[in-house]
């Protein structure tokens, strides 16, 4: 199959950015989408042109490292699916689309496709953890933990942190992975401790970074590759407010 | 040079308890005048950071990937093994070293192995506390399985993503101690040499991946957690970014690299489609609990699945295998895929396969408690071939996974460079010439949170280092080295794309020291790879330029080290006359076929040391005595 492709280039941060065409032809549909994308940047070092720069490694969908829109949505047209597992069967022979990075303020485009996602980072060190030194721990069977809160905590610990919901938000919020992260630790006996105190941290690094605010429109849900519900951020929602009335300590920042 | 592996005496039960209180410490309110650099933010190399953070070290940490989270640990699907004896089946600790020493087939050192048996217990517990989500029972216990080659439930796991769950774990506890001050963490930044002055380890020189620019950071020690070396084969289960580059280095600046030719074939993984296939993936081989493996017994059987009777399929593990089955050890798997493939028995349109096939399972347990077992693994398979395991077979086909060799590390994870420590998938040390299932993840974590915190103290309390800085002509003479490399293959602009070289590099590997190995095969692979290297030197095209992110210069500088760690796992293999574990000679093998040891003559670890470019490495032996479990023909049946 062959298609045309529409590809942002921007030679790092500091540079304008423009939309490039490119044709991919005698693509297998049996590819990933970052196979055909390494066949296209193949074509273009022989060409004497510089590669389509993209971020990617583990190619199977947990690391979270590839992602960016394809004709507008993150990770492309199949639902919960990584750009990395994404497999050219499911696009047409003679399709046009358009590959453009994550947008969003929190973002910064690093060089094409690839941007710079350490607020992310920044918004686990902010209480995204539970203190805990090694060496201190007890039996993993002192405390038990009943196997519906485990379920629960582990569909919200399987966030991979690509950023997808960020790039899907109109308002560029951070909620999805923000509450996923809350959500998991808030499902154990062992995140109690730290919990009104971790959810207003994080929340508060959240806007401290420049995502914007959660007004449920529940575009991050449909584009997640891991299905994080919304019901995280609900979670998050109650644990931030509890916390602001009972815990609050320091102000929360609004930008 | 005398190989000292350092490793206690008396009964092994007592030897890490004794040593821990041998070793010096250093005092709390001086754990802060010491600076360490870890380089690599995986299982092991978080899990050092935070270690050694929450201690009150000062910590730099570096990785490649745009986030430590990114690290390929976080692939690592199936479980990690723990002697926890919760199911009351008859586990310990003694028996988990067994079985660790068995299926390492007598090439690993007995007391790491006993220590890391040990470690397994507080490991658990370790993650439990953090908040690692591990599957549970109804009654709110942790549930386990039981996991390839294993005759115990001792394998904890948080459904197909025990890899990611352990590593988000050691990532919150690093990003825990960044939040503290204790932790820098520096992410896309490659480390391209080690710096040795006085004959100790006492920094790095890096390179930002999206900069350019070429740094020192200088260290009192500096540890490598820079996983495993299986790009070598260009396709392997490895992330793509995966690379040797920091432990190459390190080699070439006098740390030896041990047992080189040990690799290890995973025997599930989705087969590859076409010659633009960039990666295998791998199905966690816990799929082996419930599927059973098989072939048509006629060779070159085009029926689709659903119309090869019952008494026309072979299922080949469990006829030659009875007491384990489909769950013998990975090399044990994959040799016998091999076999029946190469005897024209594969399915699929390559022939390179073989069914895994769920249906029996499906019937006796229902659909339902298949896919909470696996149904991640179900749609990933699905989500790659277009077909749909529920109701078609599974096809697999081996591919390289893990290697058990890396740079030689005696009892205290130290290589020979003084100051450098090597951790996880990057050193040698306790999977001798096959790891175990679920083991991986242990030893990671083991080195990480409980062995390299102690040890790199007794290090530091015992050693006078005097003050450096980067200006010291050690650290320029390396700087200019890596700039230099770097301009060089800029300069080239030749013919072909760095994957090219990588991909036919990888075909030599894969053909000469992969599943099996020829004498007169890996002395034609030695030759091939010299001309490739050659013409890679000459003939590479990387475009753009050093000072900005450029992602095939990355790529260039590692596939120039694969060049040469290939070329040394073939000498390696050439040199050891024996098959054992992952590392199977043709040339010496039982009449069924199976593996033959030579314990007599290579019953030591194999460490290599570098003579410099060109020059054939020397070979230094580290003999291997086993006082506790011992040697037999590992057998299956």
């Amino acid at each position: 199959m062959n298609l045309t492709l529409h590809v942002w280039r921007q030679p790092n941060a500091a540079a304008k950015g423009r939309m490039v065409t490119y044709q991919a032809k005698d693509i297998n549909p049996d590819m990933s989408f970052l196979e055909m994308l390494d066949v296209v940047n193949e074509g273009l070092i022989n060409k004497g042109e510089e590669p389509i720069a993209f971020d990617n490694d583990c190619r199977e969908g947990i690391c979270g490292t590839c992602g960016f829109m394809i004709n507008g949505i993150a990770h492309g047209p199949l639902p919960k699916t990584t750009v990395c597992q994404l497999h050219m069967r499911h696009f047409k022979d003679g399709d046009e689309l358009y590959l453009e990075p994550w947008r969003a303020r929190a973002f910064p485009v690093v060089k094409d496709l690839v941007v710079d996602r350490s607020a992310f980072d920044r918004i686990i060190a902010n209480g995204g953890y539970i203190s805990i030194s090694a060496g201190s721990a007890q039996d993993g069977n002192n405390i038990l933990v009943p196997k519906q809160f485990a379920d629960r905590a582990m569909d919200s610990a399987q966030c991979i942190g690509c950023g997808a919901c960020v790039a899907a938000c109109p308002n560029a919020s951070a909620a999805l992975f923000t509450g996923a992260k809350i959500h998991h630790l808030a499902m154990l006996p062992q995140g109690q401790p730290e919990r009104k105190k971790r959810a207003v941290r994080m929340v508060a690094q959240a806007n401290t970074e420049l995502f914007g605010s959660c007004t449920n429109i529940g575009e991050c849900e449909a584009v997640c590759p891991k299905g994080i519900q919304l019901e995280v951020i609900a979670a998050m929602n109650r644990d931030f407010l509890r916390a602001t009335w009972s815990e609050r300590r320091e102000p929360v920042a609004s930008d | 040079m005398q190989l000292d592996p350092r490793v206690p005496s008396g009964p092994i039960e007592k030897a890490w308890d004794n040593y821990k209180f041998e070793m010096k410490l250093v005092n709390p309110a001086n754990k802060r005048k010491y600076n360490i650099i870890v380089v690599g933010s995986g299982l092991a190399g978080a899990s050092a950071a935070a270690t050694m953070a929450e201690l009150g070290y000062n910590v730099k940490c570096f990785c490649f990937q745009d986030s430590p989270r990114r690290a390929h640990s976080i692939a690592a699907q199936g479980g990690i093994n723990a002697a926890k004896n919760y199911q009351n089946d008859g586990d310990s600790i003694f028996r988990l070293f067994y079985d660790t020493v068995k299926g390492g087939d007598f090439r690993a050192r007995e007391p790491n192995v006993y220590r890391l048996a040990q470690i397994s217990v507080n490991i658990i517990d370790q993650c439990v506390a953090q908040g690692v989500p591990f599957a549970r029972e109804y009654g709110g216990t942790l549930a386990n399985r039981s996991f390839g080659g294993a005759q115990v439930s001792r394998t904890f796991y948080a459904r197909g993503q025990t890899g990611q769950q352990l590593l988000l774990g050691a990532y919150q506890a690093l990003e825990r101690q960044v939040d503290a001050g204790k932790v820098e963490m520096i992410p896309r930044t490659e480390m391209l040499d080690l710096v040795v002055i006085d004959g100790k380890a006492r920094g790095i020189v890096t390179r930002n991946l999206i900069t350019g620019k070429i740094e020192s950071h200088i260290a009192d020690a500096v540890v490598l957690g820079t996983g495993g070396y299986g790009n070598v084969y260009y396709l392997s289960t490895n992330a793509k970014g995966s690379n040797a580059t920091a432990i190459w280095r390190a080699y070439k600046r006098g740390a030896l690299f041990a047992n080189p030719c040990f690799t290890q074939i995973h025997p599930t993984c989705i087969p590859v489609s076409g010659n633009y296939q960039s990666k295998l993936t791998l199905m966690s081989e816990s799929l082996r609990n419930d599927g059973r493996i098989w072939v048509p017994k006629k060779q070159h059987d085009k029926r689709t699945p659903a119309e090869i009777p019952e008494a026309e399929r072979d299922y080949y593990l469990e006829r030659r295998y009875p007491s384990f089955g489909n769950l013998v050890p990975r090399d044990v798997a994959s040799r016998n895929a091999k076999a029946v493939c190469d005897e024209g028995r594969g399915v699929g349109e390559s022939g390179l396969g073989v069914y895994l096939d769920f249906s029996d399972a499906i019937q006796r347990l229902g659909k339902k408690t298949i896919e909470e077992r696996y149904g991640n693994l179900f749609e990933m398979y699905e989500r790659i071939t277009g077909e749909n395991p529920y109701e078609l077979p599974m096809r697999i086909y081996p591919a390289i996974h893990y290697t058990m060799g890396g740079l030689w590390v005696d009892y205290q994870l130290m290589s020979t460079i003084p100051g450098l420590f090597v951790i996880g998938e990057a050193n040698f040390s306790d999977h001798g010439a096959n790891r175990l299932g679920a083991s991986a993840l242990m030893q990671g974590l083991s080195d990480g949170y409980f062995v390299l915190p102690y040890t790199i103290g007794n290090y530091l309390a015992s050693t006078k280092l005097e003050r450096i800085d980067t200006g010291l002509p050690e650290f320029r003479a390396a700087e200019m080295g890596v700039e230099q490399m770097t301009k060089t293959l800029l300069s080239i602009r030749g013919n072909r794309t760095v994957s090219s070289f990588h991909r036919e590099l990888g075909k030599i590997v894969w053909e000469y020291c992969g599943m099996s190995r020829t004498a007169p095969g890996l002395e034609q692979a030695i030759e091939k790879i010299a001309s490739l290297r050659e013409e890679f030197w000459n003939n590479v095209n990387v475009l753009g330029n050093g000072e900005e992110m450029n992602q095939s210069l990355e790529n260039a500088g590692r596939v120039a080290d694969f060049f040469e760690l290939a070329e040394l796992m073939c000498r390696d293999a050439l040199d050891r006359n024996e098959s054992c574990g992952g590392h199977f000679r043709e040339e010496y093998q039982t009449p069924e076929g199976e593996a033959l040891r030579n314990d007599a003559n290579y019953s030591y670890v194999a460490a290599w040391e570098y003579a410099g470019q060109n020059q054939t490495p020397v070979l230094h032996k580290e003999p291997l005595t086993f006082d506790y479990v011992h040697p037999s023909q590992r057998s299956y049946k």
